[in-house]
């Protein structure tokens, strides 16, 4: 206090008066301090985080504006509004005002376009964030609960499109419920009774809307915001991952502080989302429902499908082959339904828990806060390459019909061909990335040891013909040889004299990702190239 | 004109323009007037003229397959008491005569003169009773868009999609799209059921209730979506590939800039 009021004389501004206050009465100025100092490694795939943080963030300002105009209601009212193609058509509540924030409330449109938009943006930006994460090794410790945040968000967010996708009560809309309802009415015993229970009775029922809109714009938000603050407060306690360069260790992390050079642009950055979203939303039609009409049980018209995040599910049920149900019981057991749902259900469950397999597999207990180049960790890469595949084969089925008429196809064809790489791509796609990466990998070797080929061929006196290397500087060298290498773990009876099934299982997966490998140039290789290069 | 005279004493310096504008309209419209009274004039019905000149035009280019009288071969089905509604479709959109044997005939650009389509049409309505070519009061919309909408995605939309973008069948066959097609064609395939299409016939949809349909197709090809551009009017795949590509693309392209622009 006695420190203001000395200063006070010497700089009266209004900014730090009013700061001041603030300060005097919140102690903000220690949080600012503390953050503010926080460095924010530069790098283009550090920002995809925030294009699906901000796109959630103009998801909830254009939702707010919705709420005040869709009644989530599924009473049947006779549309009257200025759409003439659908006067005078009986409807739910819900599609009718959706239909008036389309048509008959200013900007109405153009914020529901928007919030559909960023929603799609939302999830995909998500899923290229994951694959960043994924193929750079980010989720390493101290990082593993991070990755289940985020892919607990990812799946939420799964959710939140799809509640927002049936709200209007279109036809669209009301054949993806019709799917869901399938699907839950395909497991055995609890199936029936779960649909009545989600549906208030036999599908669709009255119900549905309303209780999709709680979850839409309450629990599942709510859930969302508690997670991305947690996400976000964990990439603080943990700084950001960077990469390999000369000053940058497993201990620091390099680059701009928040303030004020990272909060300005990521604050700039938010209005380039914003701006983007806003440029799409005005000029491309999204869930054009005038056209779907009111949800009616008998019409499905042709091109249904979900948005694009739940298209693996849809194309995971286009590839069952037919006949894959029999009588047991007295009950049919459908497993066209039940083996898409534990096959994904299993692909979830693996990417959800992979940081903690891959500790296992190492072994590894380190921190690791610099990211690995995808080539370095082949075995992972590879992995993720398969991963991709699978579930790109299971994207492109949910398409399948428009595959056919758009290349002039057979629908048979498309969809035979698509169950031959369901199972066959992500091996092909395993094996051929990592010879890739283990080909880069000895590249990069090469350039170490014996520098960049200069395409300089040299006649020496004697008459022999030499390219001539040019020797690689020493920052680039670092970035090319600072990766860890591990080696396949070495099976040991334990204190008992036993080896067990874990350990075996364990030496196994590890000779499996790490029997291949590529070490990084040691000093002393180093040395003894340079000594015979000297000749 | 004759005011600026009276102003300026003077031509207008426009008054060139929509002189010659004026002329052009006329010539034009005389043009228009001319031609469309010649082919209304030309291709009755009735005519057996007409007939005959439809069959001359038949025995030279469907014969091959569907045989000298149309009563058929191996290559091609009988075309007696099809109708002109049918040949009158099938020529018309340029599916017959068939490029090449396939899942189905393919739209092309029609082979035929529009009167020749017609004459095509009246020789083989004349060989057996058959739906006729609809009346115009039929085709030119004017009906009830609202009831045609309800018909058409509850009739057509299965296999043509919502909005008429068309859809994929079996085997390679495929529902066109609606987008492009004319009133009496859209008619005229209700009424034959030409390809893989069911036969709507007037018990099972009114033609008062088939004039609302085209109502509603005429309207949604007229009246473009209000949120944009339509990417095709194919749903979420179109749009999921789109924000993937041009929405995440350019933000991509984005945070690259931003992030060189401090190294």
């Amino acid at each position: 206090m006695s420190t203001a009021t000395t200063q006070a004389p010497q700089r009266r501004s209004v900014t730090g008066a009013a700061s001041n206050y603030i300060d005097q009465r919140t102690s903000l100025s220690t949080f600012v301090h503390a953050l503010g100092r926080k460095a924010f490694p530069d790098h283009w795939s550090f920002l995809l985080g925030e294009i699906a943080l901000f796109s959630f963030v103009v998801i909830l300002i254009t939702g707010t504006f919705l709420t005040f105009f869709f009644q989530a209601s599924m009473a049947e009212v006779e549309y009257e509004g200025s759409y003439v193609p659908l006067k005078g058509v009986e409807m739910s509540v819900a599609m009718a005002s959706t239909l008036d924030i389309s048509f008959d409330i200013r900007g109405g449109l153009f914020v529901r376009q928007m919030h559909h938009w960023a929603a799609l943006l939302f999830v995909a930006a998500i899923g290229l964030h994951m694959l960043r994460v994924f193929f750079t090794g980010a989720f390493r410790k101290p990082r593993e609960l991070n990755w289940v945040i985020g892919f607990v968000m990812f799946i939420l967010a799964m959710g939140e499109g799809f509640t927002g996708y049936s709200l209007p009560d279109d036809l669209l809309s009301g054949n993806g419920l019709r799917i869901i309802d399938g699907m839950i009415k395909g497991f055995p015993l609890i199936g029936t009774w779960t649909s009545f229970l989600l549906f208030g009775g036999e599908f669709p029922g009255t119900a549905i809307v309303g209780r999709l809109y709680t979850l839409h714009i309450l629990i599942l938000p709510v859930i969302l915001l508690a997670l991305i603050a947690i996400h976000l407060l964990f990439v603080v306690v943990h700084k950001h991952t960077h990469y390999a360069a000369p000053g940058r260790t497993q201990q620091n992390a390099v680059g701009p502080p928040i303030l004020p050079v990272y909060a300005a642009k990521a604050g700039g950055f938010f209005f380039i989302v914003f701006g983007v979203l806003a440029l799409i939303a005005s000029l491309f039609t999204i869930n054009p429902i005038w056209n779907y009409g009111p949800y009616d049980p008998s019409p499905v018209s042709a091109g249904t499908q979900p948005d694009w995040y739940i298209g693996f599910a849809d194309g995971a049920l286009r590839l069952v082959p037919p006949g894959w149900e029999f009588v047991l019981f007295e009950r049919t057991w459908s497993l066209n339904i039940l083996v898409p749902v534990v096959v994904l259900g299993l692909f979830i469950l693996t990417v959800l828990i992979y940081p903690f397999i891959e500790a296992w597999v190492t072994g590894d207990k380190r921190e690791h806060h610099i990211a690995d180049r995808p080539r370095n960790a082949p075995t992972r890469t590879a992995i993720g390459a398969a991963g991709v595949t699978f579930y790109a084969v299971l994207w492109a089925a949910a398409s399948s019909d428009l595959i056919a008429t758009h290349f002039m196809l057979t629908m048979e064809g498309v969809i035979h061909t698509l169950q031959a790489l369901l199972i066959l791509g992500p091996i092909v796609a395993y094996f051929v990335t990592k010879r890739v990466c283990i080909a880069l990998q000895k590249k990069d070797r090469e350039i170490v040891l014996h520098g960049y080929e200069s395409g300089r061929i040299v006649k020496l006196p004697g008459g022999e013909f030499i390219e001539v290397h040019q020797p690689l500087d020493e920052y680039e060298r670092w970035r090319l040889v600072s990766y860890e290498s591990y080696q396949p773990l070495m099976l040991r009876p334990n204190d008992r004299g036993k080896i067990t099934v874990g350990q075996r299982l364990r030496a196994g997966m590890s000779r499996w990702f790490f029997e291949d490998r590529i070490t990084p140039v040691t000093k002393g290789e180093l040395e003894a190239s340079h000594h015979t290069s000297h000749h | 004109m004759t005011r600026s005279k009276r102003r300026t004493g003077r031509r207008h310096p426009l008054a060139t323009a929509a002189l010659l504008a004026l002329g052009l309209v006329f010539t034009g419209g005389a043009y228009a007037a001319f031609s469309t009274t010649t082919a209304q004039a030309e291709p009755s019905p009735t005519s057996q003229e007409t007939i005959e000149e439809g069959k001359k035009l038949f025995q030279a280019n469907c014969a091959t397959c569907h045989g000298l009288d149309a009563q058929g071969t191996s290559e091609g089905p009988s075309l007696i008491g099809v109708g002109a509604a049918s040949v009158d479709f099938q020529v018309g959109t340029g599916r017959m005569p068939m490029q090449m044997q396939g899942p189905q005939a393919q739209v092309k650009p029609p082979q035929f003169t529009d009167e020749q389509v017609k004459q095509l049409a009246y020789y083989v309505g004349s060989l057996g009773p058959g739906p006729d070519i609809p009346a115009d009061s039929l085709v030119n919309g004017g009906g009830d868009a609202a009831n045609g909408a309800e018909l058409f995605r509850i009739n057509c939309a299965m296999c043509h999609n919502v909005a008429g973008a068309g859809g994929a069948l079996t085997e390679g066959k495929y529902a066109p799209p609606l987008t492009d097609v004319s009133g009496v064609h859209i008619y005229e395939a209700m009424v034959t059921g030409p390809q893989n299409m069911p036969v709507f016939n007037d018990l099972n949809i009114t033609p008062e209730d088939k004039r609302d349909i085209i109502t509603y197709l005429q309207y949604v090809q007229d009246n473009r979506s209000p949120g944009g551009f339509e990417l095709g009017s194919l749903g979420p795949v179109a749009e999921g590939l789109f924000i993937w590509i041009f929405g995440l693309g350019a933000i991509v392209a984005i945070t690259v800039w931003i992030t060189a622009k401090s190294n």
